[in-house]
């Protein structure tokens, strides 16, 4: 019985390395790829040991306006993602704790646009954006990207804040707490994992986001992943730079999975299971 | 006394004011494109010509879109690809699953390491996948040519693009249905699997008429959640084989930004977004209807 349990747990390390090596593979061939020279890069059989080198990477941050498509992602990402925690924080905190006339009709429209794809948005907003001079502007994107997000963000926040309970609010009420000052007093304190969570989960998808960016943007105003693929022409790829920029778009993705992966497990599952 | 009818004021209107940023933002950003690609869609209106110069043509939009053969083609394509991948990572997922199920230590760490293909842009991810698949310089030929298989033009080729593509996408979700559906088997409850073991049923036996019942939930909305994403995609085929060779990898969202922004033909471009819309509204739908009864009983 004891031998038997051991084989099993034997087996299921064995599939479970598998798999994380069939995971990562595609990632390994990526990193290494960025650190071997343009010729390493292009050679059949793959050279396997080799010295990194960092030439790539000096090579795309000093050339080709890479600066100017990381400082456009950082300060898009960054400001639509703290509109989108006070906005949905606030709607959040509103749809928790009132009863009101359209509550209703406002968390279905909610669940709705969670769902609805880029690709359906992007003639409108191309057009809408056209009119209101919008488009080509970092403006207009970050706009954007807090409306596709704040759906999920007001999901999650809600489900946060219907977990503490109403008698701290009614307590704060009572000693003369306004609504507003009970919102940053004894909801925001509370709430801050799942704004962490939130956080985490809109910044990466603003900080990876291509469709729109590549539409509602120009050559001045582009982010990162728009750049990048602009630079995989059908003829003569540069793999080693490429594979490089890559590198540095997938950085945050890196670090995010090794710092809080649990949080974004319970982000990406959140509703599908409880606990 | 004033004091008290200006709170009763402020208590009627305060929840529309915290709602306000959100509604406002939503409104720009969401409902209005949504209203307006509506509209569009029953114009007739090239890219580069003024708002005003678009031209009402009813429903002309749609019947000229439901008799092209194009139409046919890309839902074609569409279909296979959302239902080989929701199907194929399923049926991955489950018996993962399965087989990862109880303790085992170090899960947590495996875990981070299945959450990295999902979490890295899906430009990054076209871009590695494109190199794995370079007829010339890429590792999967190289792989297959060590094991007897002759060179491939995977992503040139009509017949072969698309199952590359779609073996691209199992590799980045499989482990999102594996989370879910591992979380999902963790939260079991133990009572009737105890008893079932007690009656002396085989493992078969507790997972057909014990596991899966219990699971089916869990695997009705990671179906679903999936069938949403898997018509979404766009961003990875996109910089894989840009819809070609032909239109063997177009899917549907693709066909969109296509149609406005090579072919230039707004107009048309939204009734296709309008149909997209539908398919996701029913998908959503069904969601809420799988979720709804499970938050009843709770």
């Amino acid at each position: 019985m004891y031998k038997r349990i051991g084989v099993g747990t034997g087996i299921k390390y064995l599939v479970i390395i598998g798999l994380s090596a069939i995971s990562l593979f595609p990632i390994f061939v990526l990193i290494t790829t960025s650190l071997k020279t343009q010729a390493q890069s292009f050679s059949i059989p793959p050279v396997w040991l080799f010295i990194p080198i960092l030439e790539n990477y000096v090579d795309v941050l000093f050339q080709e306006n890479f600066l100017r498509y990381l400082s456009n992602s950082i300060s898009v990402v960054l400001i639509s993602t703290i509109l989108t925690l006070i906005a949905g924080a606030l709607a959040a905190y509103s749809l928790s704790r009132f009863r009101f006339i359209g509550r209703g009709v406002f968390s279905v429209a909610t669940l709705i646009l969670r769902m609805i794809a880029p690709a359906v948005l992007v003639v409108p907003l191309f057009v809408l954006w056209c009119k209101f001079g919008l488009i080509n502007t970092k403006t207009g994107l970050m706009i954007t990207y807090t409306g596709l997000n704040l759906p999920f963000a007001i999901w999650v926040l809600r489900s946060f804040i219907s977990e503490i309970p109403v008698e701290l609010d009614e307590a704060a009420l009572m000693d003369g707490c306004s609504e507003i000052g009970i919102f940053f007093r004894i909801i925001f304190p509370l709430i801050i994992p799942g704004i962490a969570a939130v956080s985490i989960f809109v910044f990466r998808i603003a900080w990876n986001e291509f469709l729109l960016a590549l539409v509602l943007t120009n050559r001045f105003t582009r982010t990162l992943p728009v750049a990048t693929s602009l630079y995989l022409t059908d003829h003569g790829i540069q793999w080693a730079k490429l594979t490089a920029m890559g590198t540095l778009i997938a950085l945050p993705a890196l670090l995010f999975t090794f710092l809080a992966a649990r949080r974004l497990i319970k982000g990406l599952t959140a509703g599908a299971v409880k606990g | 006394m004033t004091r008290l009818a200006f709170k009763r004021v402020l208590q009627q209107t305060s929840p529309y004011a915290l709602l306000a940023p959100a509604a406002f933002i939503l409104g720009l950003a969401c409902i209005y494109p949504v209203v307006i690609g509506f509209q569009l869609s029953f114009y007739s209106w090239q890219l580069g010509i003024p708002w005003e110069g678009k031209v009402f043509v009813s429903f002309g939009n749609f019947i000229t879109l439901f008799r092209s053969e194009t139409f046919y083609t890309i839902l074609r394509v569409t279909f296979i690809f959302v239902f080989t991948v929701v199907i194929s990572e399923l049926g991955l997922g489950l018996a993962l699953a399965l087989l990862l199920e109880g303790k085992l230590k170090g899960l947590n760490i495996f875990r981070s390491i299945f959450l990295l293909p999902m979490l890295i842009a899906p430009v990054v991810v076209g871009l590695i996948w494109r190199f794995l698949y370079d007829p010339y310089f890429g590792l999967i030929n190289y792989l297959l040519k060590l094991v007897g298989v002759s060179s491939k033009m995977w992503l040139a080729s009509p017949s072969l693009a698309l199952p590359a593509v779609i073996i691209a996408d199992i590799w980045q979700w499989t482990p999102f249905m594996l989370i879910l559906i591992l979380a999902g088997l963790q939260s079991l409850p133990a009572d009737p699997i105890e008893a079932a073991v007690v009656d002396g049923a085989s493992y078969f036996q507790i997972l057909t008429h014990v596991k899966l019942p219990l699971l089916k939930p869990v695997l009705g909305v990671a179906v679903i959640l999936r069938l949403i994403d898997a018509f979404k995609v766009l961003e990875v085929i996109f910089n894989m084989t840009f819809g070609g060779p032909g239109r063997s990898t177009t899917v549907w969202a693709l066909q969109i930004y296509k149609t406005a922004f090579i072919s230039q033909r707004l107009g048309m471009a939204s009734a296709y977004a309008v149909v997209l819309f539908f398919v996701q509204l029913v998908l959503s739908m069904g969601l809420l209807f799988v979720i709804r009864p499970t938050e009843v009983k709770r």
